[in-house]
């Protein structure tokens, strides 16, 4: 159904070359996308469902739930948006580049909506492919190594996801005696050992946190973002990192509570280390780019900080956060490539500056963008923000305290960001122009929708509120039961 | 009257009797190959050129159409020596669209040519039913005729490009080193032999799983173990088998292109089908002994195929070197034993197919267009000015690092499968870690056709990196036109068949990856032909 409608978006795409219409027919489709979700409420809906290997029991089925209608809004949203941009601008080869862009949002798309487990790995493997060509033919810098580093980390970390997810289906089938399937709702009911959860989880959580990435799988994060086309980045950083976010919600809790309740601790550390050292590394940097790339770092460990609090508030926190960073980090990714072209090309804070003088729209813009990302109290980061602490102040509070350093971090950085690039001394080469309409096309509307998303974050909680109870519930009940559980394995001798 | 006595004595020692119809591929593809030596004979260039490789296909194609027709219908020819079922019948299939694509690539090849068009096609042809006769057999004596007979003409086809010193030595290489692999294999069979009394592998099986009267049979016979281990050598000899496949790199190499792919493709498909016949038939009893030496020679055999690839400059080296590392993921189906494991391997035989030989036509295709096509460095550039041979070298690389929406995904996601739920998880860690590596050359590819400037080619005077002489690929025609300009993007219609075949091949394994399910049923057929001797 939506991969059909997002597959239909391909044609346009390549024929339209590098006109704007080329954007307008996603764009279309992407509203009435909307349209339809406004009738998404809780629960599977929209389901497609058909088998497509049946030796290995691999069906094609896609569905909505309230997990992932908002953000399939949001990558519509963003795709549209970075398409916008590059619609204004000119590319090499650019039936490829729009080609891949759309084969990125089709894979994107697939792996939000997939409901089952082969279908989840498969796209998520598959939206690598384009982005590599992106980074690879219209990157800057050292591309090519920036390509490879990227992808061979990502990759790598997609290799273990596949055993681990083949593995789940064959000892699952083994253990009950049933048809090997790989469809999520089933697995859900055929629990695995507590041994093979363990590494299981750890293959899965590898290969997401690589997506994100955080501390320690970030190897290829600087110089991945560095080199990547500014389209490519807003969506790269505003959607791709999401699915592995999303990846923990709807594969890894309801598939493996227990071992998601056994490695809480280690994902809780994982998250506030992350947080930190982006938040340090944010201060540090003089890119302008860079900057954006570490603080998106920091709110993706906000979001995994969330999802492991264990707690439906936590994890409300965390998809409304996921929403909010998407829309907060692209319009970031274009106004920097705006601020980049007044200032000659580069991306160094140190050279800018000043540029507020004569360019007030583009300023205000950027203000609005740069509370949202630091969570200004009235912004929907806020909400996500206090969510997510709130929900991990109730399962540990230690990590909360400590994560609370991340959101004053976050206001220092991106204000610094602000103040050097706006005000300050003008830069040698800075020059103040107002917004032109060909960046506005595409940050206008976001920024837009931050506004209304601040004063109205029900929009997604609403929806989400049931779906996530029920994700939530498994390993709340493995939390629940632990104390018991323990002396019950220890009294039965554990292995 | 005692003549014909005599004449009806001799009728009565008549061979054993022969279905004629079920032994029809191996009957057309011999009077076929005779009859290309034959017209390639003739004095009429147009004979030699045209209607040679025409004939060669056209065996090859009815070749196809009696096998198509001869699916499901499980047959033991000439007293049991040949088995005609679904397995052979599928791995003949793999041979002969190999082949045929050779026979496409070859067309403009200087190595036909020298060795004459009629030789070098009928000898492919001949290589072609050795394959079939290899893969049918029940017997060790016809086991070691087909192995001989598939590679004969394949230490000539090596060397038929025989002004080019690279080609010469790859034919004595594969030559002297292909004979040591033939005397390791004939004394390991009849070290078999010797053990347990017979040749057919029926008796082979019973007498190593032992029977009432000899409970537990030879299992522990120093004799047979010996016997089973030189055969495993032989047969890793022919299938590049690390520690066993150092030849392969330098024949792939210094054979004409359109060889290598079908080497790297049938004769692949032929030794691990071999592998899948005799280990998982005729000693499948002593699967206890032989499984973890098998599964050690896989394990290095990634290891070292996908290593060896990541340092490798030419394109053919380093899908030899991967070839060498897919041999060690198909030798882990074997090692399983299992229903799953056979179909598993049976399925990435045949997936292995289409992309391999688009690469091959690829490289063909650019060895035409300058000196040194085979080098990595001539493929830079290759996406932006000649997309059609650029989009299925992509596939063929994506497919070989087994990326989802290929074939080569679902091959390894079957062989995974079927490692995992046989319980040799290990090795199926070992086929991930050994992906993981081989991404670092095969993306190395694809990155140098999308991503890098092409350099401005100074026709034959370039030494290719290497070290090697620059008289790598060029025929003369290539090289006149390469003496024009530098070539426009629309340079691949000078070779249209090529391109064509690296299209349909590149398309096969998308097509295939996305919608896989008639090979698998076909590899589940063939599989079950196999464990039904169990």
């Amino acid at each position: 159904l939506i991969i059909g409608l997002a597959a239909s978006a391909l044609p346009p795409a390549l024929m339209g070359r590098a006109t704007a219409i080329a954007s307008l027919a996603p764009l279309g489709i992407a509203i009435s996308f909307l349209a339809r979700f406004k009738t998404g409420h809780a629960g599977l809906q929209f389901v497609t469902d058909h088998s497509w290997i049946s030796a290995f029991g691999i069906h094609y089925k896609i569905g909505l739930d309230g997990l992932n209608v908002s953000l399939v809004v949001l990558t519509t949203v963003l795709f549209t948006a970075s398409m916008a941009w590059a619609a204004t601008r000119e590319w090499e080869r650019p039936r490829l580049f729009y080609l891949f862009l759309s084969i990125a949002q089709s894979a994107v798309l697939g792996a939000f909506c997939a409901q089952d487990l082969f279908l989840f790995v498969a796209f998520f493997d598959l939206m690598l492919i384009p982005f590599y060509f992106l980074i690879g033919m219209w990157g800057t810098g050292d591309r090519v190594r920036a390509t490879m580093k990227v992808v061979i980390y990502t990759l790598v970390g997609s290799f273990f996801m596949l055993v681990a997810a083949i593995a789940t289906a064959v000892l699952a089938s083994n253990a009950y005696g049933t048809n090997l399937t790989f469809v999520l709702s089933t697995l859900q009911h055929l629990q695995l050992s507590h041994t093979s959860q363990d590494w299981i989880f750890l293959c899965f959580a590898v290969a997401f946190v690589v997506k994100m990435p955080l501390v320690p799988f970030h190897g290829w994060l600087a110089d991945g973002y560095r080199s990547m086309p500014i389209p490519a980045v807003a969506v790269f950083s505003g959607v791709l990192s999401k699915v592995a976010a999303y990846g923990f919600l709807k594969i890894v809790l309801p598939l493996f509570p227990y071992a998601s309740v056994h490695y809480q601790t280690l994902m809780l550390v994982i998250a506030v280390v992350s947080i930190i050292w982006a938040t340090s590394l944010a201060f540090t940097t003089t890119s302008a780019r860079l900057v954006v790339a570490y603080s998106s770092v920091a709110q993706l460990a906000f979001i995994v900080l969330g999802i492991f609090s264990l707690r439906p508030q936590g994890g409300q926190g965390a998809l409304l956060q996921m929403l909010n960073h998407g829309l907060v980090t692209a319009p970031l990714f274009f106004i920097v490539a705006a601020l980049a072209v007044r200032c000659g090309g580069s991306e160094d804070i140190r050279e800018m500056g000043g540029l507020a003088f004569r360019a007030p729209v583009l300023a205000a813009l950027f203000l609005i963008v740069v509370f949202a990302n630091l969570a200004i109290p009235g912004s929907s980061n806020f909400t996500g923000e206090f969510m997510i602490l709130l929900g991990v102040f109730k399962a540990k509070m230690a990590f909360s305290i400590i994560a609370f350093l991340g959101v004053i971090g976050a206001a220092v950085y991106s204000l610094r960001v602000y103040i050097r690039t706006m005000h300050n001394t003008v830069g040698p080469k800075a020059q103040s122009r107002e917004i032109s309409w060909r960046d506005g096309l595409a940050i206008v509307p976001l920024v837009v929708v931050i506004v209304v998303l601040a004063f109205y974050p029900q929009f997604g909680l609403k929806r989400s509120e049931q779906s996530l109870k029920a994700t939530m519930a498994p390993a709340e009940l493995q939390e629940g039961l632990s104390p018991a559980a323990v002396l019950a394995v220890t009294g039965s001798g554990r292995p | 009257m005692t003549v014909l006595h005599h004449i009806a004595a001799v009728g009565h020692i008549k061979g054993p009797p022969i279905d004629w119809s079920a032994l029809a591929p191996f009957v057309v593809l011999t009077i076929g190959a005779l009859l290309v030596l034959l017209v390639g004979l003739l004095a009429s260039q147009i004979a030699r050129e045209r209607m040679v490789p025409a004939l060669s296909v056209i065996t090859l194609a009815v070749a196809i159409g009696y096998e198509a027709s001869s699916f499901h219908h499980q047959t033991s020819i000439i007293s049991g020596s040949l088995r005609i079922d679904d397995l052979a019948l599928i791995l003949d299939l793999v041979f002969a669209v190999a082949a045929i694509a050779a026979v496409i690539l070859s067309t403009r090849e200087p190595g036909a040519s020298q060795a004459g068009h009629g030789e070098y096609h009928s000898l492919l042809l001949f290589s072609v039913l050795g394959m079939a006769v290899l893969v049918s057999a029940q017997n060790l004596v016809t086991l070691f005729i087909g192995f001989e007979l598939l590679s004969i003409p394949l230490y000539i086809l090596c060397a038929s490009d025989a002004r080019r010193a690279a080609s010469l030595e790859s034919g004595l290489k594969y030559l002297v080193i292909g004979s040591v692999g033939s005397a390791t294999l004939v004394y390991g069979l009849a070290l078999i032999y010797g053990a347990t009394g017979s040749t057919d592998f029926v008796p082979i099986s019973n007498a190593i799983t032992g029977n009432s009267v000899q409970p537990g049979g030879l299992l522990s016979d120093p004799l047979l173990m010996t016997g089973i281990a030189l055969t495993i050598v032989g047969f890793a000899f022919k299938a590049s088998v690390a520690p066993f496949h150092q030849w392969t790199p330098d024949v792939y190499e210094g054979a004409p292109t359109p060889i290598t792919a079908f080497m790297a493709t049938a004769t692949k498909a032929a030794a691990i089908g071999v592998f899948l016949r005799f280990f998982d038939v005729a000693v499948i009893g002593a699967q206890g002994t032989w499984a973890p030496l098998l599964a050690t020679l896989a394990t290095i055999t990634i290891v070292v195929g996908n290593v060896g690839a990541l340092g490798q400059s030419s394109t053919k080296r380093i899908l030899a070197y991967s070839g060498v590392g897919q041999a060690g993921y198909m030798l882990a189906g074997v090692v399983v034993g299992t229903q799953l494991g056979i179909n598993a391997t049976i399925f990435y035989i045949v997936t292995y197919l289409p992309v391999n030989i688009a690469a091959f036509a690829v490289i063909v295709a650019r060895q035409r267009q300058r000196a040194g096509g085979e080098d990595i460095s001539a493929l830079a550039g290759l996406g932006a000015r000649q997309p059609w041979l650029a989009w299925p070298m992509t596939i063929a690389m994506l497919s070989l690092a087994g990326i989802p929406g290929t074939v080569g995904f679902i091959g390894k996601l079957y062989l995974i499968r079927a490692l995992v739920a046989g319980s040799y998880t290990w090795l199926a860690v070992v086929i991930v870690l050994g992906s993981m590596i081989s991404l670092g050359y095969y993306l190395r590819v694809i990155a140098t056709m999308w991503m890098r400037a092409p350099e401005r080619e100074s026709a034959s005077a370039r030494v290719p990196v290497g070290g090697r002489p620059a008289i790598a690929g060029g025929s003369p025609e290539a090289d006149e036109a390469d003496a024009s300009d530098w070539p426009a993007p629309d340079r691949a219609v000078s070779n249209p068949e090529v391109a064509a075949v690296a299209v349909l091949f590149g398309a096969a394994g998308v097509f295939f990856g996305i919608i896989p399910s008639p090979l698998l049923s076909l590899a589940a057929h063939a599989g079950r032909s196999i464990t039904g001797i169990f």
